[in-house]
Parts: structure tokens; sequence; C-alpha cells
């Protein structure tokens, strides 16, 4: 058979059943096997909306997304999403075109230096060289995908390679001898951590991502209860602990809670899950929790003692660790008493500075309140996604996560026009769950073209613009950091979103009055196919509370 | 599992930090990698990104066909060299990464230069200095000449101090290979 009639049977034996992509001259032949390979592949309307739409499906699904595109500015084209997934941990393994073996390196049509362009910002890539690698290969790209700390694989195919006929034989076993990823935690390390844990008196769990990437929220759940830890979130931690608790702080960070950021700030024993100690995260990194010892648990090992150096390190899968850290603590019989003083410091914070805005007396929608009503609309059940900026840190704010993988952002690359594909490609997933898409009047303005995708193939995304026709997050910048000198950050009125949806097949609604937003949320909610929301909210809205680039967590602001 | 847990008192203050280490020596990383194209780039793509500055490197085979061994030095004052360890295994084709302890390591480099004499007087002043060195002259004209010599990089820097003097038209070196002494393999 061809090499490409192998890459399906690859494909299927990995269980993908979806790929998103857009065909072009170097991938030709592979688009020619998915004519009858029984796969499901949905055409993009560009690349990054393609590529975005595989991190949302793995994201929402846990397994791995594929994106296809073609040689040159399809590759190019994708390079925001591989970036992206790289950044996020997200497993996609994304499949390019390449021009023929004999025009490699002669600047032919449509060629570009894909592995060279993407080395930085893969977990790994593979160029194919000879059509007899390629079976291989796929098996290898999924197994780099998906374990040990997920990410992004490439893997480039030259056009007349996929076409070579080659016999195909089902591969059994991967063989990468430099890739073995630890994911049994060290057991005197772990009893080390127990121990520590019922000697703190002002302890608080730092969960990551890397908790839900593990899979490991239960098992999270199960050490904060053993008595009363202290919990608090990363963005993209979000879900990993349910929300509402009582053990629940909110999120921390640059737009986290006080209570949750105070708590860092006091703690004397920090417990970092899945967790990287980014700069958003630590503010002034040498006024980061000043007085905390750390325990680390992470698969990655490159993460420990990076940012913040870890007392404790523990290399490992969460889902591993956290039941045998959860068995010695218990073990250790801790003495929930010590915790007493800690908790009534932390039940003070949340009284005295809970999440807070001004709500209009008037039918003006605050986008605060926006939140709230799509949460109440969608009964907080829904997966939501999101694109980049004040829409997005409201959203992580303001809608609480009761699990995980029901809210998708960019959280490491920050990328706008993340949000639309990406409820698209968990629409895919969970075809029977609820999306939405928390957008921005700016952001959803990079992947809209996607609505044409979704309308096609039925893909029922509700997607919410967050409409103050501001860069609000920048506008917000300059408001505070420079002078309110509002450069470049005006939308204007335009686009007509409720016109784009109707262009492209979909629900149009504008919202414009609090009084009705939640009944008419449910109504856009329960419309069949694509809905596109305009909801007009108050354009000059700042996220508070804010720790200021640079500044340390005990000096936030608003 | 172990023994079971005691219920000792640990105090918080005793736990320590295992810190990026800047160690402030020079360090030799022996690295096997996988024998495929574009490792090399992965390897300095990854050193580019993160900042981390190659004093030297040598690229070479090693016994197994499939193998590349890439001889590294860079500076433990500038560098957390755990950092720079772990970032490399992180490279699917990275197979083994040594850090090579300077007691326990033979690190030869390669050098030539080429050096002016004016006169007889001084190409046997060169060519006494190059005898002490245990360095060959392997070129040799009216105004020049070319001397290859072998050993550790401080051997090789104080050769090229001395030498330095005369005029030096060029030089190059090659970066240190390494490998460790005994028996057990680097």
């Amino acid at each position: 058979m061809r090499a490409v009639d192998a890459l399906m049977e690859c494909l299927k034996a990995e269980g993908v059943d979806v790929v998103f992509g857009l065909p072009g001259g170097a991938n030709l032949p592979t688009y020619d096997a998915f004519y009858d390979a029984g796969i499901r592949n949905i055409l993009v309307r560009h690349e990054a909306g393609g590529g975005h739409a595989a991190e949302g499906y793995a994201k929402a699904t846990g397994k791995v997304g594929v994106s296809l595109g073609t040689s040159g500015p399809g590759a190019t084209n994708l390079v925001t999403p591989i970036c992206d997934a790289m950044m996020d941990s997200v497993p996609v393994v994304f499949i390019t075109g390449q021009v023929q073996t004999h025009l490699l390196g002669t600047d032919g049509f449509q060629e570009a230096d894909t592995i060279g362009i993407t080395m930085p910002i893969v977990k790994h890539s593979f160029m194919i060289q000879h059509p007899l690698e390629l079976p291989r290969t796929i098996h290898e790209a999924f197994h780099v995908a998906r374990s040990g700390r997920p990410g992004p694989v490439v893997v480039d195919i030259p056009s007349d390679l996929s076409r070579a006929d080659i016999a195909y034989e089902p591969v059994q076993d991967v063989h990468l001898p430099g890739y073995q990823p630890t994911t049994t935690g060290n057991q005197k390390q772990i009893r080390l951590a127990a121990k520590a844990l019922t000697n703190a008196r002002r302890p608080v769990i730092y969960a990551g991502g890397g908790v839900v990437a593990a899979n490991a929220s239960p098992q999270l759940v199960e050490l904060a209860t053993v008595d009363r830890l202290p919990v608090t979130c990363t963005v993209m931690g979000l879900g990993a602990f349910p929300a509402p608790h009582q053990q629940w702080l909110g999120m921390l960070g640059m737009h986290g809670t006080r209570t949750a950021n105070y708590a860092m700030d006091e703690a004397d024993l920090i417990i970092a899950i899945g967790a990287r100690f980014d700069d958003r995260i630590t503010g002034k990194l040498s006024e980061f929790a000043p007085r905390a010892k750390f325990i680390h648990i992470d698969i990655d090992p490159a993460e420990i003692s990076k940012n913040v150096p870890a007392h404790i390190p523990i290399v490992g899968d969460a889902a591993n660790i956290l039941p045998r850290l959860t068995a010695e603590y218990r073990a250790l019989d801790p003495d929930p008493a010590r915790l007493e003083e800690w908790w009534s410091r932390i039940r003070t914070w949340q009284e005295r500075h809970p999440l807070r805005y001004e709500d209009s007396d008037d039918s003006e929608i605050k986008p605060q309140y926006m939140i709230k009503a799509l949460h109440e609309a969608t009964g907080g059940d829904a997966i939501v996604t999101s694109d980049v900026g004040q829409h997005q840190m409201w959203a992580a704010q303001y809608y609480d996560f009761p699990a995980p993988r029901r809210w998708i952002n960019s959280g490491g690359l920050g990328t706008m026009g993340f949000g639309l594909p990406a409820a698209m490609g968990a629409k895919v997933g969970c075809p029977d769950q609820t999306v939405v898409c928390i957008a921005g009047d700016g952001s959803v303005q990079m992947n809209m073209q996607e609505l044409a995708t979704c309308s096609q193939e039925g893909i029922a995304i509700k997607v919410f613009i967050m409409n103050n026709h501001y860069l609000g997050m920048v506008r917000q910048w300059q408001e505070l950091f420079w002078d309110r000198r509002y450069s470049s950050v005006d939308m204007g009125q335009w686009p007509d979103f409720v016109k784009v949806a109707d262009a492209y097949g979909a629900t149009g609604i504008r919202l414009t009055d609090k009084g009705t937003l939640v009944d008419d949320m449910r109504e856009a909610l329960q419309t069949p196919g694509p809905v596109l929301v305009d909801v007009r909210v108050t354009p000059e809205e700042n996220v508070y509370p804010m720790i200021s680039p640079g500044q340390a967590a005990r000096d936030m602001v608003g | 599992m172990g023994e079971p847990a005691t219920k000792d008192i640990l105090s918080l203050d005793e736990l320590e930090a295992a810190v990026g280490l800047r160690t402030g020596r020079k360090h030799i990383l022996s690295i096997l990698v996988e024998n495929k194209p574009g490792v090399l780039t992965r390897i300095t793509g990854l050193f580019a990104r993160r900042g981390f500055n190659i004093d030297t490197l040598a690229v070479g085979p090693t016994d197994d066909d499939a193998v590349s061994r890439i001889t590294l030095t860079l500076d433990g004052a500038v560098h957390p060299i755990d950092q720079v360890t772990k970032q490399l295994h992180k490279l699917v084709n990275v197979l083994k990464i040594r850090d090579l302890e300077p007691a326990e390591t033979l690190a030869r480099e390669l050098a030539v230069f080429k050096v002016s004499t004016v006169d007889g007087a001084t190409r046997a002043e060169v060519v006494q200095i190059c005898e002490i060195f245990r360095a060959d002259v392997v070129d040799i004209n009216k105004r020049s000449v070319v001397v290859e010599v072998t050993g550790g990089c401080d051997k090789i820097d104080a050769l090229e101090g001395l030498l330095r003097p005369f005029g030096l038209v060029e030089m190059a070196r090659t970066g240190e290979i390494a490998i460790s002494r005994g028996r057990s393999e680097t």
C-alpha cells in the first residue's frame, strides 16, 4: 500500500477518530488517503484554526489531537498552535506535507524548513527520510506527544515519500532509547514531603495544569481533604480542584484572588503540583512566598528549581505520586488543630477581600456580570474556552469550574484567537456537552473564519463575545501604566458580529440588556447550530485585583 | 514501599533547597546522541534559546555508528549546570549526558598556530618553545611556521600566550574532547 494508506492504519491504531486540517499540494496524497479511510477529517478555513481545534479536542478529551497542513505556508500557519501546545503541554501531533525530496533545499514552491522553524517549539519532531520509516514514526510521535509531560510533535512528510509503495506491517512497540520519562515518584521524597506537611502550620497546595493533564483531580481532592489543606490553582489548573469548595482559595497570580495570593505570601510550606512558577504567578520573584519551603511535584525534572528552588523535589506523574503521598500523610495522623489559626487568617481575607465589582444600576452589562450570567445560564456545567485578555481573566475569576477539562484556554503563550477553534475541537470531542467560547471582540476576529467550518460540519458551539470594542487588557495597561495614552486599542464598531454570523450560516444575536441577560443567554444556548452572541459590555472596565507587573503579591491593587 | 512512616519531628527550617547551582568552574559535558540529521541543531538551538553560552564544542563518531559524541564545555560560573543538563535530557535524541569530574577526566584539544618568524633567531626561539610543549612544527617557510599541539586547554592557552608576542598570524582550535579515566564508561 502507499505510505499514506499506512499512515491511515497507524492513525486508526492510535484511536484517532477525527483530524483537523487543510489540504494543499504537498499533502494531496494524505488527503487522498483520507477519502476512504473512515477517519473524520474536518476541513478548517485556516491551519491555525485547525491546530487550535486539535488542542481544544485534546484538552477536552485527554486524547491526542491531530492537525494537518501542507508544506510552506500551511506549516508556518501552524507555528502558533504548535508553540501554544508546547507552552501549555497539550498532546497534539501535527502532520505537515513537505515538497518532494529532490526539491528540498532548493527554495521550491511552497517549501519551508518546517522542522527548522518549529524546532524550538516542539516536544519533538520527525522528518521522514524514507517511506518505510513512516509507520513507526507515527507511533513514536503519538507516544512522545501523550507520555511524560505532554506536548506537540511535528511529523514532516515529503510528498514523494508519502506516495511510495511500502509493505505495511503493524507496529507493535516504539523504541526511543533517549526518551524515558520518570513517572514513579521517589518513595523517600514522598515520605519526606508527608512529614513536612504534617509539620506545616501554614500550608498551601498550588496546583497547575499538570494535575489536569495527569487526570489526577480526584487524587488531589483526596490529599487536600485528609485534613484541611487550602488549595489554589493556576489559570491552567482551574477545575482540578472543584469550585466552589470550603478549601478553595480561588485562582492565584496576577489576577488571582487576594486570599490565594496572600496565602502564598504567608505560607510556610507550598506544595506545587504540576505547576511551573510562571512569572504571572510569582510576580517579583525575589519577594515571592518569602517564608515558604517548597515541595515541587512535576513530571518534568527541568521544571524543578528552574524559577523557584525546591526543598523537596518529587519527579513523576501526579496520579502516581498523590495517592502515595496521601497514604503517607494519613499514616502520620496529622493534627488538624494545627491549621486552625491559618484557616481563621484565610477566612478573614476571604471575608475582607472577596472578588468584587461595582454593578451597574441600569441595563448596562458589566463584564463580570456577563460571566456570572453565563454561569447561571449554563448551570455552571459547560466546557468553557476563552481567548486571551480581560474576558479570559474574568471568566477564570467568576465562572466556578466544578471539574477538570471544563476550562480550556491559552495560558502560557496567551494566544488571541484560540477560543473559537478550541471550542470547535472540544465540541467535536465531547458532542454531548454544552461548549461555550467566551471571546473578546478583538481576539475572536483572529480565527472567526472557523464559524464556516462549524456551520458546514454542524458543530454547535456557542460563542459569547464580550464586546467592549477595545483590546481591553492592553487598554487597561495603557490606562494604569502608560498615562491613559490609548494607542491602537480602539476596535471601533466593526465588524457587525450579527451579520458576520449570518454570513457564515450561524445564528447571530446581540445582547445589551442586563435585565434579560440570563434568559437571553439560555435562549442562545438552546438555539441549534453554531451561535455567535455579541454581548455589549461596559467599555472601560478593569480586571481587579491585580499584582502589578514586577510587584509582590502582598502589594495587590484593586 | 520501604519502611513504615515514622512521626519524627521534622522542622521545616531543616529543609534545604536544591538551588540551580553555579559551580564557578568550567564544565565538560560528554553527550551521547543518536546519529540523526538535525541533532546538533537541536542542542545548539536549545543553548541559544535558554541563553546558555557554549565555550567549545566538538562532535565526532563513537564506536557505535548509530551514536555520536558531543563534547561541550561551558562556564559553571554563569550557568546553572543542573538546569542545562536537565534541559538537554529532554531532547529525545539525547541518550546520555555526563558532567565529567575534572580529576577523573582526560581532556584533550588540538590546536594549530601560524607564527610569524622574521629571522632565523626568532624561528629558533619558537621551535625551542614548541619543544618544551611537545608541539610539532608542521609547516615552515621563510616568514612563518605552523605549529601543531595537543593537550588540555590550559596547556594550549599557555603556548598561545608564549607564541603571541612573535606575531600570531592565525590559529585554530578544535575544542576539547574528553573521556573518563579508568575502566568505566564515560
